[in-house]
């Protein structure tokens, strides 16, 4: 059954302008082909009255890895009463804000998403993040190391040494199989390490004598010189701070100087990750407002940046990020349980249940926020959906989020029952905009634009022949009428799911395990023996294992799919 | 000629120390010499080479005796064992690596078992406290290169994690710390005078289960209101003193071990002290970390965590996981007869569990499995000895501080003799056949 | 109102999972109805009908459904869990999770609890005529919303880390308890008639705790405010105050901070 047909669907394709045309599409051996290279034996699937879209990709997401483990299990009552029990060829699968790693890929796979990007490994747990990738059944995923508060990067960056921290950066991800380059909250969470943060972008990062600002300078140049397929991604500094748009319009400024060059179609330098706890004015809960106006003003502008948007689902979470300083402030406001992780010469994380409450005004503004963005966006592929998942909502909502953009009726009912709907009214644009997006757009934000962001459009997002067979039926019509509610019922549960050519999932359920595969990025640099002898000379000295053992080896990551850069 | 084997990962305690070196003979077979562990890692090492290593399964006969039976026999046992039973235990899994456990939990599931490890008679508690108000924690090089202050809280690594102090806590000259042991304060909270009491610049002799009121105290005096004249036998001026201590370090971290989590207490003490490392984050940083014991109880409840989001003491028995220490615990579900068969892998309950328990194991179908006999394996219907993890067997493992350190393999088994991954893949195998009707 | 009784007949060889038996459950269905709901014993999936001989309907709605459970339930577990309205009487000694989540109705155990019963617990009346075991109206695991209303009541004496993370509801023991009484209580009240020996209100925040009997050792952040004549499950006394958990956070209104309050009688 190496062959199919899917027949008659309404196909809805961005990387080929299908704006809901009806198509035919050919998979043979895993690849999309032309319907004339198929033979008659194809298998045939019937979309007619239905959607069909590419597989979706997951931009940025916390699936895997030791704070997304310790989330679980310091959360025992996330699990309560919401097991799903094992059943044929399949394993248990619990956990709301925090599934695990089966859950995981059963859940994606369910909503039509085929590939993921965890969004932050700390490269001392490489290993720990491959192994969880491993047990995530379906999915292809890939994971961004954190550079923005590394020893190595703050001292070469420092001395404006860009050769070397691409060497530098080269080697790590050789060693831990990552994917890109991460930052977050810069020079900030090396300050953690003494309890103090950076909040803007010209503090100074205690002892290390450089600023956040030259750091995401220097490793976008970094970056582009190595030429890797996906952008420096950024969460900024001050997150989550009443007044933090300005530091958003100052970071996303940084790009400005910067041309992408690559060979993998990327047009961005940086990408800016969950832009809704990042586009606050107000200086306090008091007159906190929304400012995505103002910051996505500046995105429209920008060709060189995307961005992604962190939507609220208004649920019970678990927040969790890299971001130390700002764990530990909120757990200081909603005193719920702690939990942080140093990681030496490296990075931090923490964790903290927060619940997103529809009777609290911060988090109604906070949902109009992440929707605004979207609604403002005039370049939907360069502005992705995500809930920042599990920080702003867990990724199973993504459906309720679809339906909010498409619907300005099912947006105006959820604003009509919050408590405080008039304040949140008054201190957000989102009752005033009509704007309805449509399937196209919805695929451009949640696969042809994302794919093209992570440099990897030539495999995912879309359905031109030679791309992987990653292909999802919605049960949804386009032509006729439908309810708000219909189109988060369709985008819940995908009517057939196909992950490189093997059918993953039908009428809403998991049929197969799929070929699950690791991406990540092989970067060729010149020799540096400096690089090598400093890195030498740090695990000697300052690492608490020997370099012989930070090594991920090849047997954690047993079907990789690795992409390879030439940046000698 | 023999070779040497660097950065060997240590199969012994918690701080899995991965600098040893190992030299082996030729052929790869004979361990000749360890160099960098400390005398009980380098007797593990040994233990292994020793004579007189069972090398085939052995059954229980009707008069107590053990016969020599074939691994394809054992594996036929095992199977039926979880086939037949209706709510066995496995327990264990902290002598061992993840891939192994990884294994353990699909014939768990299948089975409808319930999966405990270590935890549960020590630092189980410290998982408690973490559900109920988290822990702000840190790796261990972070401790060697940021920390002036250290506090050991009912451990004693002197004796327990020897390389502890030179490793990680106060002795090495990190990146912030260029003076050693000089830079650091030390603070020792133990009844006895241990050896690391010893080395401290100030030692309380707390009373005995009264851990909780004296944490309680440093946070009362953190928050500058009144305090009795002692608490827990300690006078309100040295407590006082100490929490002065602790506010003016500029990185302090708090190790804590069973003298805490298994006294009276228990969660609520670790609960209490994490509580303290908290408030003690709004005057300088500060970290907290159980001292935890076998060298992968830690990837257990990794492993437990991203399968079924819980880290130790998981009950599959419905088909969907439960958690509830107190029901779902080892020595909970023998005492009260919950379970009808028990395995055992990578740890010595007979040495370790109370004497009702282990006489429970003794009644029930049990299967254990180890390099070794032990305890648990004279009680045993069935002993499978297999190759030791980190010796003869590589595999992934979790420090003390959750950090993944890939164990080596440094010689090979003895002929024949299978690894644990080998043997519960072979287990369930056989038991798919079974479930299948075969 | 309408009476099921079941009657034990053939005690598991493991332990019984019975978190069908409830008012809401039994609504609305024939003994042979209620006979055929299910029930676990390790992995296998029962019934009712195997354990329990079922006379009696239940009524049209939970709260016209009365249940009566005899004989040995001591092997079984859940008995009235997430009940939301009628009436449970057991005669004899559940085992654990007796009442657990239940949100209304009345619950009433002539013997004595194991542990866990009432945990989560947010409404109804839940008694208990013998003993109870530990974590007596306490939260779930990692849960911070523990008991948030309803009331239990324990004739005898209680177990350790009753109304633990409590947040609301009352629990009264008339004998002993063991030690950790309201841990992380942030409201609610707990009323111990008996002795508690140690370790009563460590990190409360909020909330009150009666002790009627003697505290062998306090904890060290409790102070003493004043006496005062209250009157306290039907009678009135005179009590010492004390503020506390001083150790712990605790949230201001009105410009004062809001103590925990613990009620030694005098």
């Amino acid at each position: 059954m190496t062959e199919f047909l899917i027949k008659n669907g309404f196909v809805f394709d961005p990387t080929q302008g299908i704006k809901g045309d009806k198509a035919d599409i050919a998979v043979k051996d895993g690849k999309i082909v032309k319907s004339s290279d198929i033979s008659s034996k194809a298998k045939t699937i019937d979309a007619s009255g239905k959607a069909v879209m590419a597989g979706a990709v997951e931009i940025h997401a916390h699936i895997a890895g030791p704070k997304v483990n310790e989330g679980r299990n310091y959360r025992p009552e996330d699990k309560l009463f919401t097991y799903t029990p094992k059943s044929a060829g399949k394993r248990m699968a619990g956990g709301f804000s925090i599934p695990t790693t089966f859950k995981t890929g059963y859940e994606y796979a369910r909503m039509g998403y085929t590939t993921a990007i965890e969004a932050a490994m700390p490269p001392l747990f490489a290993r720990h993040v491959h192994e969880e990738i491993k047990d995530t059944p379906i999915i292809d995923e890939g994971a961004l190391p954190v550079f923005g508060n590394n020893w190595f990067v703050l001292e070469y960056l420092k001395n404006k040494e860009i050769e070397n921290t691409a060497a530098y950066i080269s080697w790590l991800l050789d060693v831990t199989k990552g994917f890109g380059v991460k930052v977050v909250n810069p020079g900030g969470t090396e300050a953690w390490g003494w309890g103090l943060n950076c909040l803007t972008i010209d503090d100074p990062v205690p002892y290390f004598d450089i600023t956040p600002s030259e750091i995401v300078t220097g490793l976008i140049e970094a970056n582009e010189y190595l030429g890797l397929p996906h952008s420096v991604h950024i969460h900024q500094n001050s997150l989550g701070n009443p007044g933090n748009y300005t530091v958003t319009l100052d970071t996303l400024k940084l790009a400005e100087k910067f041309k992408p060059k690559n060979k993998f179609g990327r047009e961005q330098v940086l990408h800016s990750t969950h832009l809704q706890f990042h586009s606050y004015g107000g200086d306090n809960w008091g007159n906190f407002e929304s400012k995505s106006k103002e910051v996505m003003d500046y995105v429209n502008t920008q060709k060189n940046v995307t961005v992604d948007t962190g939507c609220v689902t208004l649920d019970e979470t678990t927040t969790m990020t890299a971001d130390g300083p700002f764990e530990h402030h909120l757990t200081e406001l909603n005193h719920l349980k702690w939990a942080n992780v140093d990681v030496e010469l490296e990075t931090a994380a923490g964790i903290v249940p927060y619940v997103y409450s529809p009777d609290i005004k911060v988090c109604e503004i906070q949902w109009a926020i992440g929707l605004e963005l979207a609604l403002f966006a005039k370049d939907l592929m360069r502005c992705f959906i995500t809930t920042d998942h599990p920080n702003a909502g867990p990724f199973i909502r993504y459906p309720r989020i679809i339906k909010w953009l498409m619907s300005a009726e099912a947006r105006k009912e959820r604003i009509d029952t919050f408590k405080h709907s008039a304040k949140m009214v008054e201190a957000t644009h989102l009752a005033g905009i009509e704007r309805e997006l449509d399937l196209y757009e919805i695929a451009m934000m949640t696969r042809a634009g994302p794919a093209k962001a992570l440099g990897m459009s030539s495999i995912y997002g879309g359905l031109k022949p030679g791309m992987d067979a990653d292909v999802v039926v919605y049960d949804f019509n386009p032509q006729k009428p439908h309810k708000p509610d219909d189109i988060e019922k369709a985008f819940s549960r995908a009517a057939y799911v196909m992950k490189t050519g093997v059918p993953v999932v039908i009428d809403g359920e998991v049929v197969n395990n799929g070929n699950k595969r690791t991406l990540w990025v092989h970067a060729k640099v010149n020799e540096n023996p400096q690089v090598m002898r400093d890195i030498k000379d740090k695990f000697l000295r300052y690492y608490s294992v020997t370099q012989a053992n930070y090594d991920v080896s090849k047997h954690f990551v047993p079907n990789p799919y690795v992409i390879e850069v030439d940046a000698t | 000629m023999s070779k040497s084997v660097t950065d060997v990962i240590c199969p012994f305690c918690g701080t899995l120390c991965d600098d040893l070196e190992v030299v082996v003979s030729d052929d790869g077979k004979k361990i000749e010499d360890i160099y960098n562990a400390c005398a009980i890692g380098a007797e593990k090492f040994m233990h292994a080479q020793a004579a007189g290593r069972v090398t085939k399964p052995r059954m229980q006969q009707p008069d107590g005796s053990y016969k020599e039976v074939s691994y394809d026999e054992a594996v036929d046992f095992t199977a039926r064992m979880f086939y037949k039973a209706r709510k066995p235990l496995m327990y264990g899994w902290s002598s061992t690596s993840c891939e192994a456990q990884s294994i353990g939990h699909e014939i768990a599931e299948k089975s409808g078992a319930i999966v405990d490890n270590t935890a549960t008679v020590c630092h189980g508690t410290t998982l408690i406290a973490v559900q109920d108000v988290g822990i702000p924690s840190c790796t261990l090089g972070e401790i060697k290169n940021r920390a002036d202050r250290i506090i050991f809280w009912g451990c004693n690594p002197c004796h327990a994690h020897p390389r502890h102090q030179s490793r990680y806590s106060i002795f090495p000259r990190g990146y912030f710390t260029n003076k050693g042991h000089k830079n650091r304060k030390m603070i020792v909270v133990d009844p006895r005078d241990s050896d690391t009491a010893k080395m401290a610049d100030y030692h309380f002799k707390v009373e005995q289960g009264r851990d909780y009121e004296l944490l309680s105290a440093l946070r009362v005096a953190l928050r500058n209101e009144p305090l009795p004249e002692t608490v827990a036998g300690i006078p309100r001026e040295k407590i006082i003193e100490v929490a002065e201590v602790l506010k003016s370090g500029r990185f302090g971290i708090i190790f804590f071990g069973m003298g805490v989590t298994q006294s009276l207490s228990k969660n609520h003490n670790i609960d209490a002290a994490i509580m303290l490392t908290k408030d003690l984050n709004e005057f300088t940083k500060f970290s907290i970390m159980p001292m935890r014991g076998h060298y992968n109880v830690t990837g257990s409840g990794q492993v437990l965590g991203w399968q079924f989001g819980f880290p130790y003491a998981v009950d599959l028995s419905r088909g969907f996981a439960r958690y509830n220490p107190g029901e779902t615990t080892s020595n909970d579900l023998l005492r009260r007869d919950e379970v009808d068969a028990v395995f055992v892998l990578g740890s010595d309950p007979g040495a370790h569990f109370p004497i009702s328990s282990v006489r429970k194991i003794a009644k029930l179908p049990s299967v254990c499995v180890d390099p070794h006999i032990t305890p648990t394996s004279e009680i045993s219907k069935l002993h499978v000895p297999v190759a030791f993890v980190g010796v003869e067997v590589g595999g992934n493992c979790y420090r003390m501080d959750n950090v993944p350190i890939d164990a080596r393999k440094v010689v090979d088994p003895p002929e024949g003799v299978l690894t644990d991954v080998e043997f519960l893949t072979r287990v369930n195998t056989r038991l798919d056949q079974l479930i299948g009707g075969k | 109102m309408e009476t099921v009784t079941l009657t034990i007949k053939n005690q598991p060889t493991l332990y019984l999972e019975a978190d069908t038996i409830t008012p809401d459950n039994f609504s609305g269905k024939k003994a042979s109805e209620i006979a055929a709901l299910h029930a676990f014993e390790g992995r296998d999936q029962f019934t009712l009908g195997k354990y329990f001989e079922v006379s009696g309907e239940g009524g049209a709605t939970a709260a016209d459904t009365r249940i009566v459970v005899k004989g040995n339930v001591s092997r079984v577990k859940y008995i009235g869990m997430k009940m939301t309205a009628g009436e449970i009487v057991i005669e004899d000694n559940p085992d654990m999770y007796t009442g657990a989540w239940m949100q209304g109705g009345k619950l009433l155990v002539k013997g004595n609890v194991d542990a866990f019963a009432g945990i989560g617990m947010k409404g109804g009346e839940f008694v208990i005529e013998g003993n109870a075991g530990n974590y007596l109206g306490a939260a779930y695991r990692g849960d911070w919303r523990g008991m948030q209303g309803g009331v239990i009541r324990v004739k005898g004496n209680a177990g350790s880390d009753i109304g633990y993370f409590m947040n609301g509801g009352t629990i009264i023991v008339h004998g002993n308890t063991d030690v950790h009484v309201g841990t992380h209580m942030e409201g609610g009240k707990i009323i111990i008639k008996g002795n508690a020996p140690s370790k009563v209100g460590g990190q409360m925040v909020g909330g009150e705790i009666f002790v009627y009997g003697g505290i062998d050792v306090m904890m060290p952040g409790f102070k003493y405010v004043q006496d005062e004549d209250l009157e306290v499950d039907g009678e009135n006394a005179k009590f010492s105050l004390f503020y506390g958990d001083t150790g712990e956070r605790h949230p201001k209104r009105k410009g004062q901070i809001v103590y925990g309050k613990l009620h030694l009688r005098n």
